[in-house]
């Protein structure tokens, strides 16, 4: 549901699209809140409507944080290593999640189930470490717990079924 | 009617608040809480970020705010509090009666503090703009449109002397006359929210917990500078905030304060929200306006300033988040009321957010002039498990590490940039003696190495070059001439970098060689990390007093370098360890430690 609304909005925003400065942002951003990642075929959407060049497009995608290139697992973790987060042992934790799913950062686990990033703040400071999980945010972390977390979602992912086809769904 | 608020900002939200307020609303709906009954609701973040969820129970003109909430303690407050009359001391932090007299276990945090900025933050309800306009909100508006002229405006802000409050301290009365003196017809009021700094929280917890006050201040600002449209520019990663906004700019256009002819004083102003993509480059202002435009946000050549030509080519003011929610109270309460707080040429209070090796983290606003002493100390409960103060980092990857012996140094535009560091936006990280400077100076110049947009050469190049030198010497491999190294390349990148980011990105390095020499020169000289944070200078050791024997560790050392049976204490061979570090990360009791 939530999934057909996104994309009704990305195409609601291309067909809407009227030649106003300023739309590559947020039409890159609905990208790809609709594909989870932005294809090949949406650069070519957005520069066919906007008649800016895909090159530029490309240009802008890569400059900025937010947008992949690549799609992304099913459950995207975010380890924050952020000034506060890093001074209450961050280093150790990120080094215990690489072990712990065997990528490296910015990489996807083959199965398709995780995704891990590093950001530089989630805000919570005062929790630190901290680490995102999908929404969900786990403070006062430990190498352990952070394991233990991340077990317990690869047991259910497996449980449940073979993960769904990657990027296909929500981020 | 008595009122359960639950606090229900981003650190709220992470430490369970949304299950409290399930919980609490389910127990409502069963008339848990008595014949009386109790209105839930929500507010934002008081600041106390350490002790959340909060819960407060308000009730006779008194506040009641216990910290900790869990689900079973809402149970208990439902229970014991709401329906018994029954306080449950033991769980309040902080306590207020009609007559003023403050209680509770942290009434120190906010004994300190003087909130004007802050002053609806965990108090209103920030989706409700009634709670908002009965808070006294709007007023400054009606003035501004009603009683007052545009220069007047800008003479209040003049007088009132509020400086730029994301980091640079520019007079804001000043640059708006700039922007006002610039003709139209077409002007943009622009908000910078792009709260970039790893470790300054303070926008995002204004934008959360009171979006109207900025949002009044933006409108205000268009009255004074002759500006029909305002952008806010908020960082993506912040989904609380701009959906707060959102709420707050459509109960704003409702009730026409947003919009044509507000009031009906034939003045127009509305405001659209940009959200940015990650670059935290986009925090300096060109760089921001190109973003917005659709752009790489890269920085242009200024002059022409922004208030001749800025978003768009068009005449624009930018300010930051706290500097728009001083704008309403300042015009409320007249400028000679904000003027008596801070230093001569510092006025007012900021905000900081207290983190790291702090006892109580959180947010607190303090008139300028306050020292770090008082911050780190009286508000923010002294260093976290009795270790030893060792400094604080202020104003991000472009401000220093100021060491604990000038902790007596005054807050303000005057007295920080004297120790290397900047005032910065607010972010305020407390370091204790376990943390590595060098290891600090790498990681901030690594944040700016990786976010320089690389339009100019010194900083795409230069900050690459100043962090191998640290990475070699945070390896061990450091040489005495790095250190002169270092400092010439600082210099070359300050004086050759066009936007802040590249000016400012040697200043950590530059006040850890300046305070922390003896450290540094002991990782190149001795091969030693004093603090026992460089992974490759210090030893792996095993506690006796954790170990279990389990085995783990000598079966994940790459080199064979832990010995040990089944069930018995595990040692490491030095002569072998490769110092991967890879026992620590995989030792599920935590027995393994540097030395």
């Amino acid at each position: 549901m939530a999934n057909e609304t996104k994309g009704a909005d990305f195409t609601y925003r291309l067909w809407r699209y009227n030649g106003a400065q300023g739309e590559l942002i947020p039409l890159l951003q609905s990208a790809q809140e609709h594909f989870g990642y932005i294809p090949r075929r949406a650069i070519k959407y957005i520069s066919g409507v906007t008649n800016i060049p895909e090159s530029s497009v490309y240009g802008v995608i890569t400059f900025y944080n937010q947008f992949r290139l690549q799609p992304m697992g099913e459950h995207v973790i975010r380890l924050c290593v952020g000034t506060a987060c890093h001074v209450s042992g961050a280093k150790l934790l990120v080094d215990t999640v690489i072990d712990e799913l065997g990528i490296e950062v910015g990489g996807t686990t083959e199965d398709g189930v995780f995704t891990l990033f590093t950001v530089a703040c989630l805000g919570c400071c005062s929790l630190a470490p901290v680490m995102m999980v999908d929404e969900e945010t786990h403070g006062r972390l430990t190498p352990a717990a952070a394991r233990k977390i991340i077990r317990a979602m690869r047991r259910r992912a497996k449980e449940q079924k073979p993960p769904a086809k990657v990027g296909s769904g929500e981020i | 009617m008595r009122k359960i608020i639950v606090g229900m900002g981003t650190c709220g939200l992470s430490a369970g608040a949304r299950e409290v307020h399930q919980t609490i609303a389910e127990l409502l709906a069963q008339g848990a809480a008595g014949p009386q009954g109790a209105e839930l609701s929500i507010t934002s973040c008081l600041g106390m970020c350490y002790r959340e969820p909060l819960v407060e129970v308000r009730e006779d003109g008194g506040r009641i705010i216990y910290g900790e909430v869990k689900p079973d303690r809402a149970r208990d407050i439902v229970e014991k509090h709401l329906k018994g009359g029954q306080v449950i001391t033991e769980w309040v932090v902080y306590s207020e009666d009609a007559a003023g007299n403050v209680g509770g276990s942290e009434k120190d945090f906010l004994a300190l503090q003087k909130r004007i900025v802050l002053r609806n933050c965990g108090v209103i309800n920030p989706e409700s703009l009634e709670e908002y306009e009965a808070a006294g909100g709007y007023r400054a508006l009606r003035q501004a449109l009603f009683e007052m002229t545009p220069d007047g405006i800008i003479a209040e802000v003049k007088a009132s002397g509020l400086r730029g409050r994301g980091g640079a301290g520019f007079p804001t009365g000043q640059k708006w006359s700039f922007a006002a003196a610039n003709a139209g017809p077409v002007k943009y009021v622009v908000c910078n929210a792009d709260e970039g700094d790893p470790g300054a929280f303070m926008d995002r917890s204004v934008l959360e917990g009171d979006p109207h006050a900025v949002l009044e201040g933006m409108i205000i600002c268009g009255r004074a500078i002759g500006s029909s449209f305002g952008y806010i520019y908020c960082r993506a990663e912040y989904p609380l905030a701009i959906k707060r906004l959102n709420t707050a700019i459509a109960d704003a256009r409702r009730k026409g304060y947003l919009g044509k002819d507000i009031l009906g004083s034939g003045h127009d102003f509305d405001i659209k929200i940009k959200q940015g993509a990650g670059a935290f480059v986009c925090g300096e202002e060109t760089a921001l306006f190109a973003s917005i435009e659709g752009e790489r946000g890269m920085p242009r050549l200024r002059p022409p300033f922004p208030a001749e030509k800025g978003l768009w080519q068009k005449p624009t003011n930018n300010n930051n988040v706290e500097t728009y929610a001083n704008i309403p109270w300042i015009l409320v309460n007249g400028a000679p009321a904000y003027a008596a707080f801070g230093t001569e040429k510092s006025r007012g209070t900021k905000v900081f957010a207290l983190a790291g090796s702090v006892n109580r983290g959180g947010l607190a606003e303090v008139p300028m002039g306050t020292t770090i002493n008082q911050l780190v100390f009286g508000i923010g409960g002294g260093i976290k498990g009795g270790r030893k103060f060792k400094g604080v980092q202020m104003g991000g990857p472009s401000g220093g590490c100021i060491p604990h012996h000038l902790g007596e140094t005054p807050v303000d535009f005057e007295n920080i940039p004297k120790t290397g560091a900047i005032m910065g936006s607010g972010g305020m990280i407390v370091m204790d003696e376990t943390t590595c400077m060098v290891d600090i100076a790498r990681f901030f110049l690594n944040f700016t190495q990786d976010e320089s947009c690389g339009k100019c050469t010194f900083c795409r190049i230069g900050t690459l070059r100043m962090l191998e030198i640290l990475e070699r010497i945070t390896r061990g491999e450091g040489a005495l001439d790095d250190v002169a190294k270092l400092q010439s390349l600082s210099a070359q990148i300050k004086e050759a970098s066009l936007c802040g980011l590249g000016q400012t990105a040697p200043n950590p390095v530059l006040t850890t060689l300046r305070y922390f020499m003896g450290e540094c020169l002991e990782h190149i000289n001795h091969k030693k990390c004093p603090a026992k944070s460089c992974a490759l200078l210090v030893a792996y050791r095993i506690d006796p007093a954790k170990c279990t024997g389990c085995t783990l560790c000598a079966r994940n050392c790459a080199s064979n370098a832990i010995r040990g049976k089944v069930k018995e204490l595990h040692v490491v061979d030095d002569v072998l360890c490769i110092k991967c570090g890879k026992c620590i990360t995989s030792c599920t009791f935590g027995a393994v430690y540097k030395d």
